[in-house]
């Protein structure tokens, strides 16, 4: 039972963070509706942003969130700006086009964090990085705490942000229909341009966050970019709830998977409920609530 | 039309020809890997261009393709040339389940659901030691010393498919394929069945693939998890031909892969030893490149964009 709890624990700690990858891909998904498979790579950029501010001006990671967060707000702003939304008014035959392209400036990133850090695993070691406390038998770590909470609080800023204010009602109004949404005055370009930027530093923060927990190589993005719209789809596409609520399932599946079925399993989970979610449940958790 | 012929006639002959001018095992070798892109090309082209439907994992078929010749010789102890004539079949099977699971939906599941595909087989492939040796990888002997079998036979492999390819796209089939990608609702209305048009596109597509695959493992001789189902290395190359060749062209793929397999190896090789030795380390970022330069500047590839590429050189010349 403790080890149940414990692996539930884990489960719902990293689950947090899944969710604050999965809500920036969702919003972009939501918005653009493409899926952004430079999501990880993205993250990985950050999280080397992170590393260079702790080895050289010792910045503590979580205080890194503000530098790397508006660094990556930029990249994604560019990224958009210029690479993905000049492709809507190219003539092409492919319909997955912005996609394509979101694979290459993933493997672009990839290939640059390679030459300018070398392959080499990478991390921060921090006096709080293994340390835990206890409550009964369960122990919390504390990074990972407080990973979650950070998570939380983003997510409820993003919220107030996207309910509250003129922008995040723009941004939604376009995710519903983009040509109501230009018929009654938003500039939808310039929304598709702050909506991957806001994604981007979305997983900005997730990998801030990472960086003590995890240790860092160029090509972890890919495997955070599978379990990004692993998140996305199961949620259903464009959904921020379903991607908060999926990114939580998957933390809790992978957790299980990696204690009871073995952790060379653990990245099978992910796929494994991707098939199941295609086959019994095309549409994802949003189909249950239709929210 | 009749120019055409020509044409072909020629670079047919010109084709059959090539080994017995040119000896150097070194260039043959080349011409051999750029005759199989060919087919994997060709083969996405038909799903992607032609169809509609962006396979991002063609990595599936090829290696399912692969290591069913590799399984064949390792486990059954027949020659792995049964798996030129299981290999595709094989593919297909896989093809099947997953044209099944995704062409009910619409959106990007198809994409996706590649993607993830090649990932979760890499997996599998890695891990059920007993049936694939997982890392050790396949480990088979040549069955000729020469490259001129091998080189007539992915010949013969590559004419056929851009043949068959060609007839399909002829046929009513071909105009049911376009359009579905032009205006699926259109053809829905029109009383074609999409979801089984979209089955059999997928099917032939993953057929010569898996063929391709089986090829590759009689003429390496030596495949793993990692070669066979890589992402960057098979499914995106497949996709770059594509597109570099020009997509729902039928020779487009056919061009692409001679470019592809060229800068490939520009770059592996440091420009043939002229250039530094680090930028043979560059060869995945000079990809990366070559797909935002594409996508941005000729979205419709070397065959399909001819007439403004001939356009713009000859401005320059003039």
């Amino acid at each position: 039972m403790t080890v149940f709890l414990q692996t539930l624990v884990a489960g719902v700690l990293i689950g947090g963070i899944y969710s604050l990858i999965g809500i920036g891909m969702s919003l972009i998904m939501g918005v653009m509706g493409i899926i952004n498979l430079a999501h990880g790579q993205l993250m990985m950029v950050a999280m080397y942003i992170t590393l260079v501010l702790f080895n050289f001006l010792h910045l503590d990671p979580y205080f890194s969130l503000l530098i790397a967060m508006p660094c990556l707000f930029l990249l994604g702003v560019f990224l958009q700006r210029f690479l993905l939304n000049p492709l809507m008014k190219i003539e092409s035959i492919l319909p997955e086009n912005q996609v394509l392209m979101t694979v290459g400036i993933g493997m672009v990133l990839t290939e640059i964090a390679r030459f300018i850090f070398s392959s080499d695993y990478k991390s921060v070691k921090t006096s709080y990085s293994s340390s835990a406390f206890f409550i009964g038998n369960i122990s919390f770590n504390v990074p990972m705490c407080i990973a979650f909470f950070f998570a939380l609080a983003l997510t409820v800023l993003l919220f107030w942000f996207l309910l509250k204010t003129d922008t995040g009602r723009s941004i939604r109004a376009t995710a519903q229909d983009k040509d109501a949404a230009t018929l009654m005055g938003v500039n939808t370009g310039r929304i598709t341009v702050i909506t991957f930027g806001l994604g981007s530093s979305l997983v900005a923060a997730a990998g801030c966050l990472l960086l003590p927990i995890f240790y860092l190589f160029p090509d972890i993005g890919g495997p955070f970019t599978l379990k990004a719209f692993v998140i996305t789809i199961l949620g259903g596409l464009g959904s921020t709830v379903g991607a908060i609520v999926g990114g939580v399932v998957l933390g809790i599946a992978e957790s299980l998977g990696a204690t009871y079925i073995g952790m060379g399993y653990k990245e099978m989970v992910g796929f494994v409920i991707f098939v199941l979610v295609l086959i019994f449940l095309p549409g994802g958790l949003k189909r249950l609530t239709k929210v | 039309m009749k120019s055409r012929n020509v044409t072909l006639i020629v670079l047919g002959i010109l084709f059959l020809l090539f080994p017995l001018i040119i000896r150097s095992d070194y260039y043959q070798h080349l011409v051999i890997i750029a005759l199989m892109w060919v087919i994997i090309g060709s083969s996405w082209n038909l799903l992607a261009g032609y169809t509609g439907q962006v396979s991002f994992g063609h990595a599936i078929f090829f290696g399912v393709g692969a290591y069913t010749a590799g399984i064949l010789t390792t486990k059954l102890h027949i020659s792995a040339w049964w798996g030129m004539l299981f290999g595709g079949p094989v593919a297909m099977l896989i093809a099947l389940f997953v044209g099944w699971a995704c062409f009910r939906l619409r959106g990007p599941y198809f994409a996706l659901a590649t993607l993830a595909g090649s990932e979760i087989i890499r997996l599998v492939a890695t891990n059920w030691e007993s049936l694939t040796d997982g890392m050790v990888g396949i480990l088979i002997i040549q069955s000729f010393r020469s490259k001129l079998p091998y080189y007539y036979m992915v010949l013969a492999l590559a004419g056929a498919c851009i043949y068959v390819i060609h007839l399909v796209m002829k046929s009513k089939w071909g105009y049911y394929f376009v359009s579905i990608r032009e205006d699926q609702d259109a053809a829905e209305s029109l009383g074609i069945n999409t979801t089984l048009y979209k089955n059999i596109s997928l099917l032939i597509s993953a057929f010569f693939a898996g063929t391709a695959g089986a090829f590759y493992m009689n003429y390496m001789a030596f495949i793993d998890p990692h070669v066979v189902f890589s992402l960057h290395y098979i499914s995106i190359m497949t996709i770059l031909v594509g597109i570099v060749g020009g997509v729902a062209t039928i020779m487009g793929p056919a061009v692409g892969a001679f470019i592809m397999v060229g800068v490939q190896e520009t770059f592996r090789s440091a420009f043939f030893g002229l250039a530094p030795k680090w930028i043979s380390q560059g060869h995945a970022l000079v990809f990366g490149l070559l797909v935002i330069f594409v996508i941005l500047f000729m979205a419709n590839g070397v065959v399909g964009d001819w007439a403004k590429i001939k356009r713009y050189v000859f401005r320059i010349k003039a």
